[in-house]
């Protein structure tokens, strides 16, 4: 108790008496835990994800029979350029970074990302690129006052983007949003890797280092030197269509090459950008639940980083209808043909990991394995269509479409699925239903492989992409509706994944620490981590300290 | 100690120190990379369409070499550099001295830019709108004043700092980051100097 005399003097203000906030949001709104961004970066993810995954159902439907007419031909260009960049930039993007947030800093024992405010800034600025790209369908025709959604395309081909052609501001909040989200990638890109260079925990060098945050390095630096270029081009565009500058201005002498360049100089790196992680995934997942070591850990690392060199110099052969020439045809087939070396190593990798194993198969690991066949065909349609000749017969046809989607949904999101159903007990200490799981496991790859199998045949019929119908006589409509029926069977397997991951949360088994016996550090603090993630700074010997910790007769360390 | 330094050394007492580089220089070499990357674009944008304009004026009649605003501006990489060697020896006013002539330095710079801009505009009728050359070359120039008046709002506050006493020998590696960043923007200049002013011409 004070003196009266002390109480005169001690000029103190007692803390201002508001009323009580709201705590929930606020905690959320002001965080700069990195776990609680992951979360949110997830969370809008998957909030986008229903949108696209809505934009390509209308699609799929008015595609279904011919000569339909469902959608009119502006809304379904409307729809495809909606679909591919959200997917891309609000579904893809988040959702990565949102894993690798949560993830990196626990999996090299740190207690958050390097730059925590720059961490949550990242996050809002792409989370409001989502909503301006959005805010279109209100807001972009000016002074028409109904909105319009941007109708370019995600590649936006210069001179359709030029304000005489595309009046109206849709285009220009396509421009925004893009640019804005390539912003918040760079921000999270560098807190990544300044997080992995500058925060491992004691003894974690760069060769103990799991290999999920060995990704996830390679995966930001290429976003340095991908995303870099695409916001260059945002810049230049805005300035077309601003302040009339012409760049892209074919009139005026500019080129609509150039901006296929620097678009495609962005847009093939970006493929690699989200594939890294979904390795990264099946990196973790793979040995444990083969219960043997990774196979071949430098190989993997290696094979990685010349992945990310070797996908800066093959953007081209997007390009391969343009006419680059003999020269440069020969350059970017050769150079595209090369990549399948390091992703062939990975495969041969992972299934050496599996062989021999005592292999379980819980959801993660299934939809791991589905990734690994799924992955193994996109790359061989890959390397067909990377031969120019073949391409100039198929580009831009269904058949591309549906090459890329074995590549997007094949494999990065069968990766991703494989990541909730693994990670999901270390974040809500709760196991998704193995029941649930498999429903949703088998469904979707059902409905996968009915629309995406299917979807090469009328490529391969000479059916064009994005155009919104088609003539009867052409041999395309059974094929688009098996496609669409596909669609179907994916939507009921995202239902079963949607129900689970709200079902477990409440319904769900305790999880513990260490629910699939694992052996890196996410996996020695509890379930879900505390905000601190570790109370005494974790010391590593080797690439599984848990494998040490469980196993102090024969530990790794004296292997490696 | 001369037994023990002959003895063969405990196994886990050769573990190095555990260090790790400052995150500060690492993100700033990141937020450089990708900078560069975004210079690189424009400076492609540029290079390809030299001599494509439709209409003049051309670069040869209208552009001069800036040699007293380069000689500034690559100057102020060197107080810059001073100013963060002075700190690390404590010298605070030498520190405050350097860094106020790298924001007089880069100011300088800066006008000499304007007053260029200004020549193109009014005297030549050049601008953003009038060709290729107009459009590459506002742009292109722009682009890296704009990092050097963010350079400078930086410099500026550090400058306040220090002379308010705010700046400590503790705050050394944090200007050293801000100097990496001035460094970046002297070197973009010199590649802009080279393809504007040398190859364009």
């Amino acid at each position: 108790m004070a003196t009266p005399v002390l109480e005169a003097i001690d000029q103190t203000q007692a803390p201002p008496q508001g009323p009580p906030r709201p705590n929930v949001i606020y905690t959320w709104l002001t965080t700069v835990d990195h776990k609680k961004i992951g979360l949110m970066y997830i969370a809008y993810a998957l909030v986008f994800l229903l949108v696209g995954g809505v934009e390509a159902i209308l699609m799929r439907i008015q595609l279904a029979v011919p000569n339909n007419h469902f959608i009119s031909p502006q809304v379904f260009n409307q729809l495809f350029t909606m679909h591919g960049t959200t997917m891309v930039f609000f579904v893809g993007m988040p959702i990565l970074f949102g894993f690798g947030n949560y993830l990196v800093p626990l999996m090299i024992g740190a207690r958050d990302m390097a730059f925590p405010r720059l961490n949550a800034f990242s996050f809002w600025v792409s989370a409001f690129a989502g909503l301006l790209l959005y805010f279109s369908y209100f807001g972009a025709s000016g002074l028409y006052a109904a909105g319009s959604a941007p109708d370019v395309g995600w590649f936006a081909y210069a001179p359709l983007t030029a304000k005489v052609f595309s009046p109206g501001h849709s285009t220009d909040y396509w421009t925004l949003a893009v640019f804005l989200s390539g912003v918040g990638s760079i921000g999270t890109a560098l807190n990544i890797v300044t997080t992995i260079l500058c925060m491992r925990c004691k003894g974690m060098k760069m060769s103990r280092m799991p290999l999920l945050p060995w990704l996830y390095l390679v995966m930001a630096s290429l976003v340095f030197v991908a995303v870099s270029p695409l916001t260059a081009a945002q810049i230049m565009l805005t300035l077309d269509r601003y302040i009339g500058s012409h760049f892209f201005d074919t009139q005026a002498g500019g080129s609509a090459v150039l901006w296929m360049h620097f678009f495609w100089i962005f847009g093939h790196p970006e493929v690699y950008v989200l594939v890294l992680p979904a390795f990264a995934f099946v990196n973790e997942i793979v040995p444990v639940f083969s219960r043997k070591a990774m196979f071949g850990y430098p190989a993997m690392v290696a094979a990685s980083v010349s992945i990310g060199f070797i996908s800066l110099s093959v953007w081209a052969h997007h390009m391969f209808t343009v006419g680059l020439g003999a020269a440069g045809n020969t350059f970017f087939v050769f150079a595209t043909m090369v990549i399948s070396v390091p992703t062939g190593i990975k495969i041969f990798n992972w299934l050496a990991t599996i062989w021999g194993g005592k292999v379980i198969f819980a959801t993660p690991m299934m939809f791991c394995v589905g990734f690994l066949f799924q992955f193994l065909i996109a790359g061989l349609t890959g390397i067909m269509l990377s031969a120019a000749p073949f391409d100039w017969q198929l580009g831009n046809s269904y058949f591309v479409v549906a090459h890329f989607h074995y590549v997007l949904v094949g494999s990065i999101l069968f990766a991703i699925f494989g990541a909730f159903y693994y990670w999901y007990p270390k974040v809500t200490g709760k196991m998704m239903s193995e029941t649930l799981g498999k429903w949703h496991f088998w469904l979707f790859l059902i409905g996968f492989h009915l629309t995406f199998d299917f979807m090469h045949v009328p490529g391969l019929l000479g059916m064009p992409r994005r155009i919104y119908t088609y003539e009867a006589g052409r041999g395309w409509g059974g094929w688009n509706l098996i496609v669409g029926i596909g669609a179907i069977f994916q939507v009921a397997g995202l239902l079963f994944f949607v129900y689970n991951l709200v079902r477990s949360y409440y319904r769900g088994k305790e999880a513990g620490h260490d629910p699939w016996d694992a052996w890196t550090l996410e996996w020695a603090v509890p379930s879900p981590p505390p905000v601190y993630n570790f109370a005494i700074e974790p010391t590593v010997n080797s690439r599984r300290p848990l494998w040490d910790l469980k196993h102090p007769e024969d530990p790794d360390s004296d292997y490696e | 100690m001369m037994n023990t330094s002959s003895t063969i050394p405990v196994e886990g007492a050769i573990e190095a120190p555990w260090t790790l580089p400052y995150r500060g220089t690492v993100g700033m070499a990141c937020l450089i990379v990708a900078e560069a990357a975004i210079f690189i674009i424009f400076v492609v944008a540029y290079i390809f369409y030299i001599g494509k304009s439709l209409s003049g004026p051309t670069p040869a009649q209208v552009l001069e070499l800036p040699i007293f605003g380069t000689i500034c501006l690559l100057s102020s990489s060197i107080t810059v550099h001073f100013a963060s060697s002075a700190l690390r020896k404590n010298n605070l006013r030498g520190c405050t001295a350097f860094l106020a002539g790298t924001v007089l330095l880069g100011a300088i710079f800066l006008a000499t830019t304007a007053r260029e801009w200004h020549h193109l505009i009014y005297d030549e009728g050049l601008t953003i709108q009038t060709n290729l050359f107009g459009t590459t070359y506002y742009s292109l120039v722009g682009l890296h004043a704009t990092h050097v008046i963010v350079g400078l709002i930086l410099l500026s506050t550090t400058l306040a700092f220090s002379l308010t006493g705010h700046l400590k020998e503790e705050h050394e590696k944090k200007l050293e980051v801000l100097s990496l960043y001035w460094h970046f923007v002297d070197a973009v200049w010199v590649v802009v100097f080279l393809v504007v002013y040398v190859l364009g011409r």
